[in-house]
């Protein structure tokens, strides 16, 4: 079965929110619009984002980590959103994994949104009906796109490219490559959820110099006459 | 989590609803027992009109919780998985059953239908009786359950609420039968009475072991785990947007910890000592209103403790909703 | 609901796909706009754009919100008769009475006094434009935003090594080992940097990154060097001298392609001293370099010329000339210079640590040294050597206005263009790359107007309104060396002042000094709020009146697509388009967007109407160049030249049959022809055809080394980017800053300074780089105000361009001043609370965000995102006037009088480069009574006519259509 998911990579995300708007300008006129926004012009502005990108510090001055954070819908193999829905709207698309919600069927009685431990489910305070994120369904799944427009509206934006798009299930697709091989993670494991989207951690590049690699024989120094003879007196002059 | 009043009506009013049904019910098995004078049909009928009333007025408050109301009805769809599902399939039906006793007992439907053993006389009252306990002891099963099964919640993921719900329920329904009979002066206060108490001190034991539980309780997520990073010092600075979100508004409760800590001391107060000691002191006086206002006191404390109990819950994702810069 | 996989958008409505360029930054990404029944459905970023490759940011994808924005202007208006300015009363006019108000007023400005007209722009993109209807125009004032941005790093590089950051080149992140980042530096070329890190880091390279603060991209760095604001030049100077002692910079690439090994004269009592000995022989003329100076042969032991084949010279000692010259050799003058910045003096000064500076220093010399890159690729040199591979030292630097916002910034970029230098790095693979038309002379050859005799009535300004002093005599003073422009640019309080000083030209019109003007023209930018210092005190002098019931500015022009707080105070106002709605040139000759393979440049073409009555700004200018008979503009006979702006892009040349216009792609009757070349009447079509972005990819034998690359210099003075094919060796020692200081000194024959500037110009003109505290920080007591006070742009943000965005706001709709816990602590509040920043200057109130990602003497908040009321189109209550304030309050855009006078710029004294960053401020806890918002507040400004009504409290945006209900 096929299991698409996005794969985000925190060691290079810089919190640019890219994925952030160009998922609400995809959606907001796609198959999963509009996403509302209230007061958009006045105090609080609110409105619905299927991503957002959070900031947090790790660590304590002055080895603080900055770490910028997008989170979505993380498409949950066992995605307990699904079955405390009520009317069905709320469903996992047996084709590619996909979590959706049929807005028709949709009572707004915001359960699954409590059943969702990563706040992914926001509800349209106008259409009062429960919205996420789709991974662009109807971008990834339609064939008049070209294949590289085939995919999530935010994986397309991405100026850093943090955000892989592919079949989780597939051992050979590039997400579960990166995963395997860049240490991907799912968030809250805990709860046994089993995100498909994963994120790859921060890695380090550091340099170590030996005492020794400072110096070397070919040392441009050695090019130069360091000790210039002004005509001052010297031992030269005063010891036989 | 933010506490919702549709919620909270909805749960106190059923609950209130389906305990003075029980209520009946219990005193016409007394009565079958003969522990109890047997009482006019017309007693049972009107309790049963106000259980229903109450539940009618808890399903309508519920409506207020749905954002597309007129699409209530698709919520019957997927009781194999969902609790709410289920409550919003034994709700009517604990209400036609509640109806049907009531009307039975109003059309005096008491001819025995058929005996078990040597004297008793099942009639269609008791069955309706029987078969609506067992419905309503579904419903509080049903709607806890909607709380109860969010492991997420993990205030909320413990049989203690299914055992509070239930017993708080039940309590504040015997309250109102206790508080009925005095209102008709009829000599069933103090039975009622009697059984609110018990039910309110279970309540209270189960209700002080719930808030003992969470006191102590660990959660299993953390920012930590929330985001992936290990590291003692992880704080979060922004969430992606600085004038809210619906994660802002509906997972907290937006009130200070001093007012939360009032209201759980409101409702220990307001559900537990007074309607017992209004209730003790209506046996000494044989005051009729004291058990009127017992039943008060009580339901304006399970509204405070309905209110606590949201906000007690802390829900994982509020993990990721911190901080705003 | 429908089955999402049988939903498409072409079957929803008719789709289009037009091609442009973004303008949400000054990045200019290619974009695709997806139509829907011709309303905008959906932006993203051309995947086959040179700059952006596909990629778009958040500010890109919210274009929608722009253009559907309520806070557009759509119709020119004129402030009502009686109403005060400011009061943002305004009726509405047509354009042709807006046209001839202006005309009528400014043709006689330019027939009486044309300096009385002052033009000044934000971040237009279209400075070719601007500049020319200028100097057309015959007024010296006229500038762009480039003062109180980042011509430090403009100035202080291109003075160094004839090239700079962002559109003028850039780190090789593709081939870099080591990137260090010094400063806020996500402002610049946002896209492409992002794609070209995150490459970088997959490969595993190593990410340093130096800021007081660690957010954007210094996130993702490997290493954070948590520095003191301002202090960059006291650790780049330790970096260089540490790499001088342990000999880890690059003695081949010092000798051959720079002046390190020149010999300088070093007698303090010659009047030459400190100049480069020149050997007398023929030399052409020119803004170059003469190649006419002296080496130390090494072997012989005698001077000989440079660049002698064979020769390896000395780059340290001291040597005495035949005619008894005492010499030495350009890098000994710099190695002497840093031995007194030992790690040991910058660590308090920076708070970095000795041991760090030297580690730094030992990362960057051993990765240069040892990681060497070596590509196949063969060229030649100025001097007909042939190479067989172009090499380089894989260390990359970037930085941009982290470090130039500083009074030290030019002599601290010139630190960094050192570093870069000695470690070899310009313009080599993993180095720093250029990108055309860079590199250019050092400095590059356009000069100012020389005199006030430039300025004649209807007479185009003799010079270029702005250009490159070389000398004491390319500045444009008056007999008493006083200024001539109304922004005292190129005067000698700020001679290298090559962006202007658009930041002091209100307070200087407003003091009339150095006189009274008529008319402010102001084009997208917002001088009443975020980009102007002192901003309280600006908007009052904008309403001033003299004692006679006269503004002491009289007339006030705005133009700008939206409602800002600078069109409450115009006159007449503007409405310009949006970037979806216009034409534009983004042309070589201005700042294109080359790569660092080769040319590139872009258009944008309109994909929508213009809304309302809106009219670009090139085409108000365009005409108003017509109605005023500029010679430009006008034909032989007196007619109308061009018929709108796409006319003048594509038939204008910079002279008649220069082949060289504004346009480089398909040029030529045909098309066939590219950067020169006939006028092409289908350049336009041609451009829309190709994704609306000319990119010319230059042979790869041309693509390095081009300071010093003969075929490069050849074939760019062949297509008119430069105007010598000579060298351009790089000023690790600066020949051009001496002259200055000799003037100063009074050694110079020519110009010299007025006595009260000798003392300053003979400081801060030093050939060679030395750090200075910020000139705020040297008149500030550090114990009242012991905290360095930074902006710095949110990503999602372009300055004060997005609030009137519905979606870009709810990311920022107000900002907090971010400070180090301890600074909480120390001062007695909390994390949140309410607290009062406060300089010399002034102070706001506003709310504090704890953050461990600031060093403890910093504070900042993200720049403009608190707005006065009512602006751009918010409500009165909106969070950005409420909740968001502006740090801008307390700086100030002059420094306490002085010996060298009453109102110096608040500014670098060598560019004028607004020195944003150097306000020192202290915190405390607002009063417990205190209202709970922002202070200073302003009256709300109300909705302007023409502005679209107030959207309600929801916005469901589909295609084009607000409010459908599911």
């Amino acid at each position: 079965m096929t299991q698409l998911a996005l794969v985000i990579d925190l060691n290079v995300c810089v919190g640019c929110h890219a994925c952030v708007t160009s998922c609400k300008e995809w959606n907001t006129s796609g198959w999963a619009g509009p996403m509302v926004d209230q007061n958009p012009y006045d105090g609080s502005p609110t409105g619905t984002f299927f991503n957002r990108v959070q900031t947090f510090e790790v660590g304590v001055y002055p080895k603080t980590e900055t770490v910028h954070f997008p989170k979505s819908c993380l498409h949950c193999e066992e995605p307990p959103c699904v079955p405390v829905c009520p009317t069905g709207a709320s469903y996992k698309r047996p084709d590619n994994g996909v979590v959706l919600v049929d807005y028709d069927k949709c009572i707004g009685c915001k359960y699954c949104s409590w059943a969702c431990p990563y706040g992914a489910r926001e509800l349209d305070e106008q259409q009062q009906v429960m919205k996420k994120c789709t991974l662009c369904i109807d971008r990834i799944t339609d064939a008049k796109l070209s294949d590289r427009d085939r995919r999530p509206a935010c994986v397309l934006a991405c100026p850093t490219s943090a955000r892989l798009f592919g079949d989780v299930h597939d051992p050979d697709s590039e997400v579960s490559i990166a995963i395997r091989e860049r240490g991907g993670y799912q968030l809250m494991p805990e709860w046994g959820t089993k995100p498909a989207n994963h994120y790859l951690p921060r890695r380090k590049t550091v340099m170590h110099i030996d005492q020794d690699e400072l110096t070397r024989v070919d040392n441009p120094l050695r090019k130069e006459d360091l000790t210039t003879y002004t005509g001052e007196e010297t031992l030269d002059d005063v010891a036989w | 989590m933010h506490p919702a009043f549709s919620v909270i009506f909805l749960t106190t009013l059923i609950g209130a609803g389906q305990g003075l049904f029980l209520a009946m019910v219990t005193g016409q098995l007394y009565a079958i027992a003969r522990f109890l004078p047997v009482q006019a049909d017309r007693f049972y009928a009107v309790g049963s009109l106000v259980a229903l009333i109450l539940l009618l007025a808890g399903l309508a408050s519920s409506f207020f919780h749905l954002g597309r109301p007129e699409r209530a009805w698709r919520a019957a769809a997927k009781w194999r998985t969902s609790w709410l599902s289920r409550e919003v399939i034994v709700l009517p039906i604990v209400m036609a059953l509640v109806f049907a006793y009531g009307i039975a007992h109003w059309m005096a439907w008491t001819q025995p239908l058929f005996r078990v053993g040597e004297s008793l006389q099942v009639d269609a009252t008791l069955l309706l009786g029987l078969l609506g306990t067992l419905a309503s002891f579904a419903l509080f099963v049903c709607t806890a359950m909607i709380y109860a099964g969010v492991k997420f919640l993990q205030e909320w993921h413990t049989p203690l609420t299914v055992v509070n719900f239930t017993f708080l329920g039940a309590a504040s329904g015997f309250m109102l039968a206790a508080a009925y009979s005095a209102y008709i002066g009829n000599p069933l206060v103090t039975f009622f009475g009697t059984w609110a108490v018990i039910l309110t001190l279970v309540g209270l034991i189960s209700r002080l072991a719930h808030l003992s539980r969470n006191a102590h309780l660990k959660h299993k997520s953390s920012v930590q785990t929330a985001i992936g990073v290990r590291h003692t010092a992880v704080v979060q600075k922004a969430q992606g947007a600085t004038g809210g979100s619906f994660n802002t508004r509906e997972f907290f409760h937006g009130r200070s910890e001093s007012t939360a800590g009032t209201v759980r001391l409101v409702f220990l107060v307001l559900v537990f000592p007074v309607p017992i000691l209004l209730i003790g002191a209506a046996y000494v006086t044989a005051s009729p209103t004291l058990p009127i206002l017992a039943f008060v006191a009580q339901y304006v404390g399970l509204m405070a403790e309905r209110w606590s109990f949201f906000a007690e819950a802390r829900h994982p994702q509020n993990l990721y909703y911190q901080s705003v810069a | 609901m429908q089955d999402p996989v049988a939903y498409s958008d072409s079957l929803v409505g008719r789709v289009e796909v037009k091609e442009t360029t973004c303008y949400m930054c000054a990045c200019r990404c290619g974009i695709r706009v997806h139509l829907r029944d011709g309303e905008v459905r959906y932006i993203d970023g051309n995947p086959n754009h040179p700059l952006n490759k596909g990629v778009i940011c958040a500010k890109g994808s919210s274009g929608i919100m722009k253009q559907y924005s309520p806070g557009r202007i759509t119709q020119p208006l004129r402030r009502k008769a009686g109403a005060e300015r400011g009061a943002s009363e305004f009726e509405v006019i047509s354009w042709d009475e807006a046209f001839g108000m202006l005309t009528e007023r400014l043709a006689k400005l330019r027939a009486e006094d044309p300096k009385k007209f002052a033009l000044f722009t934000g971040r237009d993109q279209m400075q070719a434009l601007t500049g020319m209807f200028a100097k057309q125009f015959g007024t010296p004032n006229y500038a762009a935003h480039g003062g109180f941005c980042s011509v430090n790093m403009a100035a202080g590089l291109i003075y160094t090594i004839g090239g700079s950051f962002w559109e003028f080149g850039g780190p090789d992140l593709e081939r870099a080992k080591l990137f260090v980042m010094i400063g806020t530096a996500e402002d610049h070329h946002s896209n492409p940097l992002k794609i070209d890190i995150a490459a970088f880091k997959r490969r595993g390279g190593r990410f340093i990154s130096v800021n007081p603060i660690r957010t954007g991209y210094s996130a993702i760095a490997d290493e954070w060097v948590p520095i003191k604001p301002g202090t960059d030049g006291a650790l780049l100077l330790a970096i260089v001298n540490e790499i001088i002692k342990q000999g880890l910079y690059d003695r081949e690439f010092l000798v051959q392609y720079t002046n390190s090994a020149e010999l300088v004269i070093d007698d303090p009592t010659r009047d030459n001293h400190g100049l480069f000995y020149r050997a007398e022989m023929h030399i052409e003329e020119g803004c170059f370099d003469p190649q006419n100076k002296l080496w130390w042969d090494r072997e012989l032991n005698i001077p000989i010329s440079t660049h002698t084949p064979g020769v390896e010279p000395r780059l340290m000692g001291s040597y005495t000339l035949d005619d008894g010259t005492p010499v030495k050799p350009a890098f000994q003058l710099l190695k002497e210079r840093v031995e007194q910045y030992t790690a040991e003096w910058a660590a308090p000064i920076t708070g970095i640590p000795a041991e760090t500076i030297r580690r730094l220093a030992h990362e960057m010399g051993v990765t240069a040294r040892d990681q060497k890159i070596e590509l196949p690729i063969t060229w030649t040199d100025c001097w007909d050597n042939e190479h067989n591979s172009v090499t380089g030292n894989p260390v990359a630097f970037h930085a941009m206005r982290g470090m130039a916002a500083h009074s030290n910034g030019f002599q601290t970029i010139r630190a960094l263009g050192i570093l870069m230098t000695v470690l070899g790095t310009i313009d080599r693979p993993g180095g720093f790359r250029h990108k055309a038309p860079y590199p250019r002379p050092i400095p590059p050859c356009p000069k100012p107007p020389h005199g006030p005799e430039a300025v004649q009535p209807n007479t185009p300004l003799d010079g270029m309104p702005l250009g490159w002093p070389a000398k004491p005599e390319d500045l444009f003073v008056d007999a008493d060396g006083e200024a001539v422009r109304i922004d005292k640019a190129f005067s000698w309080e700020y001679p290298l002042s090559v962006h202007g000083l658009m930041h002091n030209v209100i307070t200087n019109a407003w003091r009339g000094d150095p006189y009274p003007i008529d008319t402010l023209l102001l084009f997208m930018a917002n001088m009443a709020w975020n980009s102007s210092m002192n901003t309280s005190e600006v908007r009052k002098m904008l309403v001033d009146k003299q004692p006679n019931g006269e503004y002491k500015i009289p007339f006030l022009v705005v133009c700008d697509t939206f409602a800002s707080e600078t069109v409450a105070f115009a006159d007449l106002v503007l409405p310009d388009t949006s970037y979806l709605e216009r034409h534009d040139a983004l042309s070589m000759l201005d700042r294109p967007i080359s790569e660092f393979d080769g040319p590139v440049d872009a258009v944008r073409i309109p994909v929508l109407p213009p809304k309302g009555e809106c009219k670009p700004f090139q085409d108000v200018l365009v005409e108003l160049g017509s109605r005023l008979k500029l010679p430009a503009f006008t034909n032989a006979d007196g007619s109308r030249k061009y018929r709108d702006y796409p006319d003048l892009i594509v038939n204008y040349e910079t002279s008649p049959g220069s082949g060289i216009g504004f346009l480089a792609g398909w040029r030529g009757k045909s098309g066939d022809q590219f950067l020169k070349g006939e006028p092409n009447p289908r350049q336009w079509e041609m451009y829309a055809q190709n994704g609306c972005v000319f990119h010319h990819e230059l042979p790869r034998s041309y693509q390095y080394m081009r300071n010093w690359n003969k075929g490069y210099l050849h074939w760019a003075r062949a297509h008119g980017m430069i105007r010598y094919a000579e060298p351009i060796g790089l000023h690790l020692y600066s020949e051009v800053l001496q002259k200055f200081r000799l003037a100063a000194q009074g050694k110079w024959p020519g110009r010299q300074p007025p006595e009260r500037l000798r003392q300053r110009v003979e400081t801060y003109f030093d050939p060679l780089p030395f750090y200075y505290d910020p000139l705020e920080t040297q008149v500030t007591d550090p114990r009242r105000y012991p905290l360095n006070a930074l902006t710095q742009r949110p990503m999602a943000m372009y300055h004060s361009w997005d609030s009137q965005n519905a979606w870009l706001r709810q990311i920022h709709s107000h900002n907090y001043l971010f400070l180090n816990p301890r600074v909480g602590l120390e001062n007695g509040f909390g994390d949140g609370d309410w607290i009062w920043v406060e300089s010399p200057h002034g102070r706001v109130r506003c709310m504090c965000r704890f953050s461990e990602a600031v060093e403890p003497g910093t504070v900042w908040t993200w720049n403009a995102i608190g707005k006065a009321a009512g602006a751009w189109g918010l409500g009165a209550n909106a969070d950005e006037s409420r909740k968001g304030f502006l740090l801008n309050h307390v700086i100030a855009e002059e420094l306490p009088p002085s010996a060298a006078g009453d109102h110096l710029s608040n500014s670098d004294p060598i560019t004028g480069q607004a020195a944003w960053f150097d306000v020192r401020v202290r915190v405390y806890k607002a009063a417990p009574g205190e209202e709970k918002i922002t202070s200073p507040q302003f009256k709300p400004m109300p909705r302007l006519p023409g502005q679209e009504k107030p959207r309600g409290k929801w916005q469901a945006y589909v295609a084009g259509a607000f409010g459908k209900k599911s």
